[in-house]
């Protein structure tokens, strides 16, 4: 029973890091961008989420209507600024420019909340509903409903839309794309800008799941990016899968041995898939060209 | 990597070897004035300056010199970006901490001697950690890096039994203290900077180190040229882990305390990355330079804010404007200038030497140079 609940929970809470992680392999798919902000991009939603909620009171869910667009302006303007001029060695200098907005932002919400654990608290922050001898809690019913709902969004848009299809003939082949006349920049805006505003719902989530701070962030990031290699960079259905995989595992060797190993037994299901799929469950090898 | 112009005339064979010799390499005898000079000036700098606050900063910018050096050799030569190296340095800081621990080691100059086994254990770390994160390229590797980085501080944070846990170790201090105190850090950082700076020249101009340059330009035909890549690349992983076990054994010693998140910390690969960067990536003296002229600023920064994480936004900006401005690293950048002045030079000396032709007659050599004082007048306020 109690490795059922372990599994349990681990796909509701696999739901929500499927949705940060969502937003960093859909960026990475497009422009091979590794966005190192991530973490504290989902820690910055979720500051956001608590100034709303606690100094004007208003409900969690609603004030997802203000950060997203938020947190999409924000990455719009990170790549038309800062990603768009980068010419050469685009991998590493992205990379480095994200971990200096990352540095940034630590620094300033350390600076304004301090170190202080806070954490989003609503009306349903603590109930739950049993079924059969197992306990849902509703917050994490909530959060794997709402990143189900968002990642459906996601889905739409990815392949139902004509900017959609732009941004898959972007990851396909920004060249060929920009051959028949994809505005390649603009899509990669907008996407950062939906990479961005998908961690910050995560973060308001995680928010309400967990207590955090600024240092959050790199727990974070390492979990993130962990889910994204074993699901293959770039694929979204591969990072929804290995998030389930990895939370499932980790809080079925939380219940059954003890929670301090839970992480640590999921890396090495990490090093082992490595060892025989090192492009991951569902990514392609990179070849030629290293 | 030289960069040939497209010229439709036959090229002779003293012009095709000028092209393909590094266009950044300055004549042999500015080289060595340089590097004497600079060695010259790092080995008097805390003889002069005697503050024991300055001389820290000294010795931690040692530290990321010697680092940032060994960095380059791996990530810089291969193209395979690390941004995973704080495992080693990690590494070197536990296995110094262990061993004065257990051992109950209290003299001063046998601490110093386990750093070679620091490096030891941290080139031994790399060989399994090569094996596995080599089979993949570009994002997947940096990013896999990343992830072992991570993987390692967790492991510290949960052994508490061996490493302490989040309490962290403290290191025996050396016996030595005072004024002194920071000098013995500083000569053994730059000493092991020296020797893998020679190496690392060594490297480069051997076949093993074309070897890596060729993986860098194209693995798969660096692979069917008959190089051994996974051999080449885990033996350069190697041998920088060895180096950044050493500075990660000196940091342990000469801070005295060890904890699971300041020895597999994110932000140290960040640094060697950006040093390495501004100074120019796979170069031998950019990683110098940029550990040299970065690393005190760093450290300024952390005295100075500290306190507050002021000095994270700051040093954020910072590194956004420079890589912002400087892509291409600030050795490359100043090397183009250089050779594009020079360049403009030589075409100036061309027209000279056409002008004053003995052949010309007079009439049309006015006429000429009054038409090509025209043009002369954008390259005027270019240079202005």
């Amino acid at each position: 029973m109690l490795v059922l609940q372990g599994i349990v929970d681990g796909i509701l809470a696999g739901g929500l890091y499927a949705l940060m992680g969502s937003g960093l392999t859909l960026v990475f798919g497009v422009m091979e961008v590794i966005n190192f902000a991530q973490g504290i991009i989902v820690v910055l939603g979720a500051y956001l989420t608590y100034v709303f909620s606690t100094h004007i009171g208003v409900d969690p869910l609603v004030t997802l209507l203000i950060t997203i667009p938020i947190m999409f302006a924000l990455g719009y303007g990170v790549y038309a600024l800062l990603l768009r001029p980068i010419k050469r060695d685009r991998v590493i200098m992205s990379l480095l420019v994200m971990y200096a907005v990352a540095v940034v932002i630590e620094g300033c919400l350390d600076i304004i909340f301090g170190g202080t654990l806070v954490q989003v608290h609503a009306a349903y922050s603590t109930s739950s509903i049993h079924v059969a001898g197992l306990e849902f809690s509703d917050l994490y019913l909530l959060a794997f409903g709402l990143s189900a709902v968002l990642l459906a969004v996601l889905y739409v848009i990815l392949y139902r839309t004509k900017f959609g299809r732009s941004l898959r003939a972007t990851t396909q082949n920004p060249t060929a794309a920009k051959l028949v006349g994809i505005d390649v920049d603009r899509v990669s805006a907008t996407t950062l800008g939906i990479g961005v505003g998908l961690g910050a719902a995560g973060g308001m989530l995680f928010g309400m799941t967990e207590s955090f701070n600024a240092s959050s962030s790199y727990d974070l990031i390492s979990r993130l990016l962990v889910i994204v290699i074993l699901g293959g960079f770039g694929s979204v259905w591969g990072a929804m899968v290995a998030a389930i995989i990895m939370l499932v595992v980790e809080d079925v060797v939380a219940v059954v041995w003890s929670p301090v190993w839970g992480q640590t037994v999921f890396y090495l299901v990490l090093a082992a898939v490595l060892m025989f799929r090192p492009q991951g469950l569902f990514g392609r090898l990179a070849v030629r060209a290293q | 990597m030289a960069v040939i112009q497209a010229t439709p005339e036959l090229l002779s064979p003293t012009e095709i070897d000028r092209a393909f010799r590094d266009p950044y390499a300055l004549s042999a005898r500015t080289r060595g004035i340089s590097w004497t000079v600079l060695l010259a000036v790092l080995v008097m700098f805390p003889l002069v300056f005697t503050n024991p606050a300055v001389t820290s900063v000294a010795v931690f910018t040692m530290f990321f010199l010697l680092a940032t050096v060994a960095w380059n050799m791996f990530s810089g030569y291969s193209g395979y970006i690390s941004i995973g190296h704080a495992v080693y340095y990690g590494f070197g800081q536990y296995a110094v901490a262990l061993l004065i621990l257990h051992l109950s080691i209290t003299s001063g100059v046998s601490e110093l001697a386990l750093l070679p086994i620091a490096g030891v254990v941290a080139a031994a770390v790399a060989v399994p950690v090569g094996l596995l994160v080599l089979r993949v390229r570009r994002h997947t590797f940096i990013v896999l890096t990343i992830a072992v980085m991570f993987i390692f501080q967790l492991l510290a944070f949960n052994f508490p039994s061996i490493t302490g846990g989040s309490a962290g170790m403290n290191v025996a201090p050396p016996t030595w203290s005072g004024n002194d105190f920071n000098l013995p850090f500083y000569y053994i950082a730059l000493g092991t900077a020296i020797i893998a700076l020679a190496l690392s020249w060594g490297i480069r101009r051997s076949k093993f180190g074309l070897g890596l340059l060729a993986i860098r330009d194209d693995e798969d035909r660096a692979k069917g040229l008959g190089i051994r890549v996974t051999r080449t690349k885990l033996i350069a992983l190697v041998i920088s882990a060895f180096f950044v076990g050493i500075a990660g054994g000196l940091y342990a010693i000469f801070v005295g305390q060890v904890f699971p998140q300041f020895a597999f910390t994110p932000f140290y690969d960040l640094y060697l990355a950006v040093f390495s960067f501004v100074g120019g990536l796979g170069t031998l003296s950019g990683p110098v330079l940029g550990a040299l002229v970065l690393g005190p600023l760093q450290q300024y920064f952390e005295l100075q804010f500290g306190a507050t994480t002021l000095y994270l936004i700051i040093y954020g900006v910072l590194f956004i404007v420079i890589l912002l401005l400087l892509p291409r690293g600030v050795v490359p950048s100043i090397a183009d200038r250089y050779h594009s002045l020079l360049a403009a030079h030589w075409r100036r000396a061309e027209e000279r030497r056409s002008r004053s032709g003995p052949a010309t007659p007079s009439a049309v050599t006015t006429g000429e140079a009054r038409t090509e004082s025209v043009p002369a007048v954008p390259t005027v306020r270019e240079g202005a």
